[in-house]
């Protein structure tokens, strides 16, 4: 059943793989540079690598977007985007796989009532804006260092070739480490909240989570898709649209992979903000418009004749179709899913204004008898939550964002047995301690449980956090707890 | 990958030896022919023979180098023209060597007062390989400076013809049966050739130069 749910997960892998192998290795193989086993052999190798090893940060922005958190649901959030590209592609428009599967989570959002968090999805967009005006940037830089040497240093013919051809290889090697890094959220990020989070040894040389095998199968399942049915697109990439000379396709392919990576990079990320710069979001990006954005920004270079510039428009009307597209799909999908087959498409996540929360919110500096309307109530979802804080409350933007943050419930029962079970490759010692130390206890809010964690022990604070209160940052680990101590709830009637 | 960058450096060398054969045919073709109508035959028969040696082996060399790019699929954007300019360039030494065989088969009778003229047709010729050969040599390298050549290879080939048509006519002027103005005036043809030859390959240099240019 497992495997089937995953299946359509799968297909997206599947489709990506086909299309977008080809931004990578396309004008290499196209131009005879690379031969297509070659080409789609480097390809598979790090697109699974870039997957495994990096794909975790564009799958959390997905995550922050909507967490699908049940298998039926993620089945159905992949399916919506999938069928979307398909569509959209038989129809001729531009697509991307990462604009799809953003539109089937606002979608399921939309269906089971749950939050669409704003900054996210603001963040996601933007960057879908600047990912083709940084590959294009970047192009340009680069085109314009190329011509300047190859046209001040006297390089054979022959040489220039042979010194092509192996960046073509390095560079299409890194091309496809970033996709997988960065796009690797679109095929699996929405099946990674629905499984719980262990680590998997193998042979026991290496362990790998569960999240790094699900990306590892979608890693296999783009690499299937490269294998079979990217030749054609190659061709077309490589020669239909545009013609490049072997130089220039390096430029773009160059531009390319750097944009993917800097959306997809956590350490990259953190190197930035420990710096005191401003981080580049973590977001699943179009690795088709960063090749049209590179091609422009060399055209640009060139003098700009030749540029069809009707092509921004219309990758700009794609921004906002294909999400559209895709949510009304996924909308209408979890619809027959649920009612028709009676699958699970979401867990309930529900909002309740408890005693503690109160003293939460009162500590924060939101007066509690603003929200006594609310407090013998449960509501089953944000959407219900919601609209009785507007109908019944005046709360500022900000007060009212805490409200809603702090009164999901949860519940969470520290089972002395659970504690056995937890693994060690995941946790630390001090981690475990911790959470001992927390036996029998109970929590109804997440928040709860991560603050007595990170008030006991330091192992559950971040680094940067000097005194204990706050939930931790650590994102992977807390997960791992939460899923092993959550007590399932019941759908409530209100 | 070593391999690979291996393989390009002999390609290099065996290109740079085409070239550098080329150009010697076309300082031999000016010395055979100053031979000749100095009356030097042995020394134009032995000047002869190098041009035919010259042109087996830049004929094994430009094998060698077209089976490579080939097999190895190299400079695959540029190889249809690399290999269109090697063959053009084979024409242009073919054209010094069946000159120079001509002249050892036929022994035309030049007199005196014409051979300062076949002289002077010869050395523009001869430039005009030379010029050539900096061309394709600045193809390979910067694609940027072969209009220089190329310039220059039109312009020597221009003036052999004016020489070549000067000649003509001084020939079919003189005061011999139609039979000896006729071969002399093809013996004109044929080292006005080479010029022409080289003119044809460096037309198609300037293509392939726009075409290499990234």
């Amino acid at each position: 059943m497992v495997l089937l749910l995953l299946s359509s997960g799968l297909l997206l892998g599947w489709s990506l793989g086909a299309n977008d192998a080809a931004n990578v290795f396309g004008t290499a193989v196209a131009t005879r540079m690379l031969r297509f086993r070659t080409a789609v052999t480097y390809c598979s190798i790090f697109v699974i690598l870039g997957a495994v090893i990096s794909g975790a940060g564009a799958t959390d922005t997905l995550g922050q977007l909507g967490a699908v958190n049940a298998l039926g649901g993620s089945f159905m959030v992949a399916l919506a985007a999938a069928l979307s590209v398909v569509w959209m592609t038989k129809a001729g428009l531009p697509v991307s796989t990462s604009q799809a599967i953003v539109g089937a989570i606002v979608g399921w959002n939309l269906f089971t009532g749950s939050q669409t968090d704003a900054k996210a999805l603001i963040e996601i967009v933007s960057s879908w804006v600047a990912s083709p005006i940084l590959a294009g940037a970047f192009a340009a830089l680069f085109y314009a260092i190329a011509r300047r040497v190859i046209e001040r240093q006297p390089i054979h013919l022959l040489k220039l070739d042979a010194a092509t051809r192996v960046s073509l290889i390095v560079a299409g090697a890194f091309g496809a480490y970033s996709l997988g890094a960065n796009n690797i959220a679109n095929v699996m990020g929405a099946f990674v909240p629905a499984f719980p989070v262990r680590s998997f040894h193998i042979a026991g040389v290496f362990s790998l989570s569960m999240r790094q095998l699900l990306f590892m199968i979608g890693g296999f399942a783009i690499a299937v898709g490269a294998f079979t049915y990217s030749r054609r697109v190659m061709m077309t990439v490589g020669k239909g649209l545009f013609r490049l000379t072997p130089v220039t396709a390096l430029v773009v392919v160059l531009s390319e992979a750097i944009v993917l990576f800097l959306f997809a990079s956590q350490s990259l990320e953190s190197w930035l903000l420990s710096h005191g710069l401003p981080a580049i979001p973590l977001v699943p990006v179009s690795s088709s418009q960063a090749v049209i954005g590179a091609i422009i920004g060399i055209a640009i270079v060139k003098g700009g004749k030749g540029v069809r510039y009707t092509i921004l428009g219309r990758i700009a009307a794609g921004w906002a179709t294909t999400p559209a597209i895709a949510a009304v799909i996924a909308f209408v999908g979890l619809f027959f899913l649920q009612n028709v087959f009676g699958l699970t498409v979401a867990k309930p996540e529900p909002y309740a204004v408890t005693q503690s929360v109160l003293h939460k919110l009162e500590q924060k500096g939101v007066p509690g008898r603003q929200l006594d309307a609310l407090t013998r109530l449960r509501f089953g979802n944000a959407r219900s939550f919601e609209r009785a804080l507007d109908s019944d409350t005046e709360l500022t933007p900000e007060a009212r964002a805490l409200v809603l943050e702090y009164a999901k419930s949860d519940s969470f029962y520290i089972s002395p047995r659970l504690i056995g079970s937890l693994d060690h490759s995941i946790l630390n010692e001090a981690q475990i301690s911790a959470i001992a130390e927390l036996a029998d206890s109970s929590f109804s809010h997440e928040w709860q449980f991560r603050e007595a964690l990170a008030r006991i022990s330091p192992a559950w604070r971040p680094p940067a956090m000097e005194s204990p209160g706050e939930a931790g940052t650590r994102p992977f680990e807390i997960r791992h707890v939460l899923d092993t101590f959550r007590v399932p709830l019941r759908r409530p009637s209100g | 990958m070593p391999r690979l960058f291996e393989k390009t450096k002999i390609l290099e060398s065996q290109l740079d030896e085409y070239l550098n054969h080329t150009s010697e045919v076309g300082l031999l073709l000016l010395e055979a022919i100053r031979d000749y109508l100095a009356g030097r035959l042995e020394a134009f028969e032995s000047r002869r023979r190098q041009v035919s040696e010259l042109e087996k082996h830049a004929d094994r060399l430009r094998h060698d180098v077209e089976h490579e790019l080939y097999v190895e699929t190299l400079i695959p954007e540029s190889r249809g023209d690399v290999l269109g300019i090697l063959e053009e360039t084979d024409e242009v030494i073919s054209a010094a060597k069946v000159t120079l065989e001509q002249f050892s088969v036929e022994e035309p009778d030049i007199p005196d007062e014409l051979s300062a003229d076949f002289l002077e047709l010869a050395d523009y010729g001869n430039r005009a390989v030379q010029e050539l050969v900096m061309g394709i040599r600045a193809y390979f390298r910067t694609s940027t400076s072969v209009t220089d050549y190329v310039h220059k290879v039109s312009f020597w080939e221009k003036e052999a013809d004016k020489v070549g048509e000067r000649l003509k006519r001084r020939i079919f002027r003189m005061d011999t049966d139609l039979a000896c103005k006729m071969h002399r005036s093809d013996f004109v043809w044929h080292i006005d050739s080479v010029a022409d030859q080289a003119e044809d390959v460096s037309d198609r240099l300037t293509i392939s130069a726009i075409k290499r240019s990234i």
